[in-house]
């Protein structure tokens, strides 16, 4: 199985969700998929430039779905956040419905030289590929240590099955891949009823109450149904989740505690990976107390998902000028 | 509320909004049922429901509409898209909501406006996002305390490897430049068409 890969700013080396690509990385390898990046991909405008500029909004993900036609002459383009999973398929589908819509985006596309005909790469969340490409029945062959004695919280968000582009999609409302793939490596899935409720998304920025709000109503229900621990499946609800968790305690004066970890860290722990390979101790939310009941160590927290420090330069080379245009050169 | 001209048939704000949205929103099909309303996380937080913002919309209340907050709660959860019965596109209608209050310069009480000017900011000179530059200039203008309140995520974000000090820059960056210069260039022609140079 081969496919391209869209990265996505979040998933970036140095970036809140680079934990998810470390992770997603090592457990593809065993189950024989293969990915191919993108060249020189760009962001996929979010939920933002969306509310300030339609046709540029589109032209900018007709960009990537342009270079993503052109590699390796492979159909299909994985994008492990949910959003840009969203961005990208959606634009597909309105160029596809819309033919001006799909002239006046490849108008502005030939300005920088490209082109893009609707419906020539389908792009696909990380986890249809896996629990539909992969399968559950290949995905438990893999198993070597089940998670046994952990309850956990499959928590979906929005935007992997709202709106419902195909037929071929999960329930809009009530979606069930993650909770199977969960139950597939051995862990006790908690029926959770806000599994496809909102994570608040931006809001974070722009209103402290509606986003703690949306927080507090997740986390509760997790709490509520004794989960021991959040699984995801994007970075957005990751950060929201596990990184304002604490400064949503402080405004709601409670005191929950749960982790938030990606579904493929959960595949790779199953897989006997360790914690380390997986980009686990990366969270905010501490996740060492949850995962000692399943027999998981994870290296001290300030250690592990930190980027490979660099040499320092040695004292005698002092940093020199560099001239513009050189800067390539001298790296 | 703007008498619109196109083609010599005025335009109703209804027929401007159906227009401004890709695809076929089935707008003008919306019964009032409010079922997007209770659907909605952010409801209690907008001065007017969706269902609410529809009959206004149909009701010609041009600038009442555009000066509401509702667009700008929406968090794109698509649950009220997903049930609304008459299969109206109600997020695609919010994000057209968004860009008309923008361009037309009625709303300006929240952040979010400045948030996703500031996000397209990076967008539009990097190609990609940058979470640390788009939070610290966005914190600064609108909420230069909250950093205090979020410390201790800031501190663990950095001592965990995640966030980065540097925006990277894709290669095409000329070719993106050209091409969203043009596509703003359609969609100021688009517009004027929609409302007859009204704005």
């Amino acid at each position: 199985m081969k496919y391209s890969v869209f990265p996505g700013c979040s998933l970036e080396k140095g970036a809140i969700g680079y934990p998810y690509w470390q992770s997603m990385e090592a457990v593809l390898k065993p189950l024989g998929v293969e990915l191919v990046e993108v060249e020189d991909w760009n962001c996929c405008g979010a939920t933002e430039y969306i509310a300030l500029n339609r046709m540029a909004a589109y032209s900018l993900i007709a960009r990537t779905l342009a270079l993503a036609a052109k590699t390796d002459g492979l159909r299909e383009m994985v994008a492990p956040c949910s959003a840009c999973y969203l961005n990208l398929a959606k634009t597909d589908t309105y160029l596809t419905q819309d033919t001006a819509l799909a002239e006046k985006v490849n108008t502005a596309l030939a300005a920088g030289g490209l082109h893009y005909d609707p419906g020539s790469v389908k792009t696909r969340h990380l986890l249809d590929v896996i629990v539909n490409d992969v399968g559950y029945k290949n995905l438990a062959a893999k198993v070597t240590k089940p998670l046994k004695g952990l309850r956990v919280a499959p928590y979906y968000g929005c935007l992997f099955s709202r709106p419902k582009l195909d037929d071929q999609s999960d329930d809009p409302e009530y979606p069930v891949a993650l909770d199977k793939l969960l139950q597939s490596l051995g862990t006790e899935v908690v029926n959770y009823p806000m599994k496809a409720h909102c994570c608040g998304g931006h809001m974070t920025q722009i209103s402290e109450a509606s986003a703690f709000a949306m927080i507090h109503r997740l986390v509760k229900g997790a709490a509520d149904y004794k989960a021991d621990i959040i699984v995801t499946i994007c970075p957005m609800c990751q950060m929201n989740l596990d990184g304002f968790q604490g400064a949503m305690n402080r405004y709601y004066k409670t005191d929950y505690h749960i982790p938030v970890l990606y579904f493929t860290q959960m595949m790779g722990l199953a897989f006997g990976m360790t914690a380390r390979t997986l980009g686990i101790g990366a969270e905010i939310v501490d996740a060492r107390a949850a995962l000692a009941r399943i027999g998981v160590e994870v290296p001290p927290a300030e250690e592990a998902g930190k980027p490979a420090r660099k040499a320092r330069r040695p004292k005698e080379a002092l940093p020199l000028p560099v001239m513009p245009g050189r800067e390539e050169a001298e790296q | 509320m703007h008498e619109a001209v196109s083609n010599g048939t005025p335009k109703t704000f209804l027929d401007q909004v159906i227009a401004a949205t890709p695809g076929k929103s089935h707008l003008e099909m919306c019964i009032q049922c409010g079922t997007c309303g209770g659907s909605c996380p952010s409801g209690p937080d907008m001065d007017h429901t969706p269902r609410n913002l529809f009959a206004m919309i149909r009701a010609g209340m041009r600038d009442q509409v555009l000066r509401s907050n509702a667009p700008w709660f929406c968090v794109s959860c698509y649950y009220c898209m997903v049930r609304c019965p008459q299969d109206i596109h109600v997020t695609d209608v919010m994000y057209t909501l968004k860009r008309m209050s923008v361009k037309s310069n009625l709303f300006d009480e929240s952040a979010a406006p400045d948030f996703s000017k500031t996000f397209i900011f990076w967008v539009e000179n990097f190609g990609r996002s940058f979470e640390l530059g788009l939070m610290s200039q966005h914190m600064i203008r609108h909420n230069p305390f909250g950093v205090f309140k979020i410390a201790d995520m800031g501190v663990g974000m950095v001592t965990k490897g995640r966030i980065s000090f540097t925006p990277k820059r894709i290669n095409g960056m000329d070719s993106l430049r050209a091409i969203l210069a043009k596509a703003k260039e359609l969609e100021a022609e688009d517009d004027a068409k929609i409302t007859g140079g009204a704005g």
